[in-house]
């Protein structure tokens, strides 16, 4: 037998060498499956496609560097080196990095701009604008067509009919959605008329609902003035556009519950407010009731009639006064008067007799003089008391 | 923005009358009036509420500013 014989050891220690330098660094496009993440943080998984599968491993240094974590499923280019285990006679590939293919890369990319995002701060609360309580008009950007406009006219007419629907028909997948979608957002704010946007679109695969994973849309919601929630797909769909609105909805419909009021619960507030009123009003009545009763029982209250008596008592006084006033000017008077008369009396020639004197007339004519007399006249003497008649005897 | 009155500046200022009227801090002439106010825009809320529905509009940009038309379909099921 002059065929070579070949140890277990040596046949795997060529098959090695051949396979392993056959084959340097490679890339190789498969599906995963069987994925494992070891507690050591090593990645196992197996690389498949229709009719074969090929082993893989990503040591933890590697793995840790993946910016998004793989899934069994997820089609995806992985780029490694084929290495033989000699001991169980196995060979795998060492993998050195794994990028999504197809959707995988459209999530790749999603991570990717969200990790961007979030680091510029578009995501962070303190820009979360809150939601109008009782909005009235609200403005919604979505396809006029979809399953998602139809589920929130249903549910916002159903809670609150008399709500405002304004519609800015958009696409919103495809070639040009993003655009519209962004533009769609401007326009509204230009309206200005709504008060809140709810912007969405129904369920789909996360190509259809890329629209909402693109950057300009990101930071056209940003931007925005008005308050907008997010309601892209089911409840299991994230989206940046998610992240980046002042709210996320799981669905279309959820925003419609968010944001329109239910009218029985609106109705239930007028009330409130009527008997917190009402209640508000009879208190106050109550206190003016209260007061006025204090009031009239006061002192406070009496001092009209106080004030009435003082004048009353004042008039009195006055009149006191004027009464005394009179009767002191007409005893003035009197004394006045009879000072007059006394003086009057000095004058009276009468009085002037009754202090002595008598008064000389001859033929009616007072003598003042003796030049008017003659001897042998007959004068009459008037005296205080009577008269009488003499004849001159002498003049000197 | 609407020059109008909207449910929530309603229900905003009604808040403010209540508190208003709950302090006494006014007087009588004043709550009364805060009263018949707080009262007309109850009923301007109760009549928004029974307002009958509205039809949804298509905002459209036009070269002198926005319109907005009934959308013809129909997607009121």
């Amino acid at each position: 037998m002059d065929q070579k014989i070949y140890t277990v050891s040596a046949l795997t220690r060529e098959v090695k060498e051949l396979l392993e330098m056959s084959f340097p660094r490679l890339w190789v496009e498969g599906e995963i499956s069987n994925l494992k993440f070891h507690s050591s943080g090593h990645i196992y998984f197996t690389l498949k496609d229709e009719s074969a599968q090929i082993a893989c491993a990503m040591w933890r240094s590697r793995a840790n560097q993946l910016i998004f974590r793989p899934g069994d499923g997820m089609q995806v280019l992985v780029e490694g080196e084929l290495q033989v285990y000699e001991r169980g006679g196995t060979y795998q590939l060492i993998v050195q990095q794994i990028q999504p293919a197809g959707v995988g890369a459209l999530q790749m990319a999603f991570e990717q701009l969200k990790k961007k995002l979030h680091a510029e701060g578009l995501f962070d609360e303190q820009y979360k604008k809150p939601l109008p309580l009782y909005p009235e008009k609200i403005g919604i950007i979505t396809s006029p067509t979809g399953a998602a406009i139809r589920d929130i006219v249903s549910v916002g007419s159903r809670r609150f009919p008399c709500i405002e629907i304004i519609l800015s028909p958009v696409r919103v997948q495809g070639e040009g959605a993003a655009e519209e979608i962004v533009h769609a957002i401007k326009n509204m704010n230009e309206y200005g008329e709504v008060e809140v946007i709810i912007l969405g679109r129904g369920g789909g695969s996360m190509e259809d609902l890329w629209a909402f994973n693109e950057e300009s849309v990101a930071r056209a919601i940003f931007d925005s003035e008005i308050p907008i929630v997010s309601a892209v797909g089911h409840e299991i769909d994230f989206s940046i556009s998610d992240f980046v609105a002042d709210r996320r909805a799981p669905t279309p419909s959820a925003a419609a519950e968010l944001v329109v009021k239910d009218r029985a619960e609106l109705l239930g507030v007028t009330n409130y407010y009527q008997e917190r009123l009402n209640n508000g009003m009879k208190k106050l009545i109550r206190e003016y009731q209260e007061k006025i009763t204090s009031y009239s029982s006061s002192y406070a209250f009496r001092k009209p009639e106080d004030f009435i008596f003082q004048k009353i008592q004042r008039v009195d006084d006055l009149q006191k006064f004027i009464s005394m006033s009179l009767s002191h000017l007409i005893k003035l008077k009197t004394q006045n008067l009879r000072r007059v008369k006394e003086q009057i009396n000095a004058l009276n020639p009468q009085a002037i007799l009754g202090r002595g004197y008598s008064i000389c007339s001859k033929e009616g004519e007072i003598v003042k003089s003796v030049d008017q007399l003659e001897l042998q006249d007959i004068v009459d003497i008037k005296l205080a008391q009577g008269q009488f008649s003499s004849q001159v005897k002498s003049l000197q | 923005m609407t020059q109008k009155q909207t449910f929530e500046q309603a229900l905003e200022r009604l808040e403010q009358i209540a508190k208003g009227l709950e302090s006494g801090d006014a007087s009588l002439d004043e709550s009364l009036k805060m009263y018949e106010e707080g009262m007309k825009l109850i009923e301007f809320c109760n009549s928004k509420l029974n307002e009958a529905q509205k039809t949804i509009r298509k905002l459209t940009k036009t070269s002198s500013g926005f319109t907005t038309e009934p959308l013809d379909e129909n997607i009121q099921d």
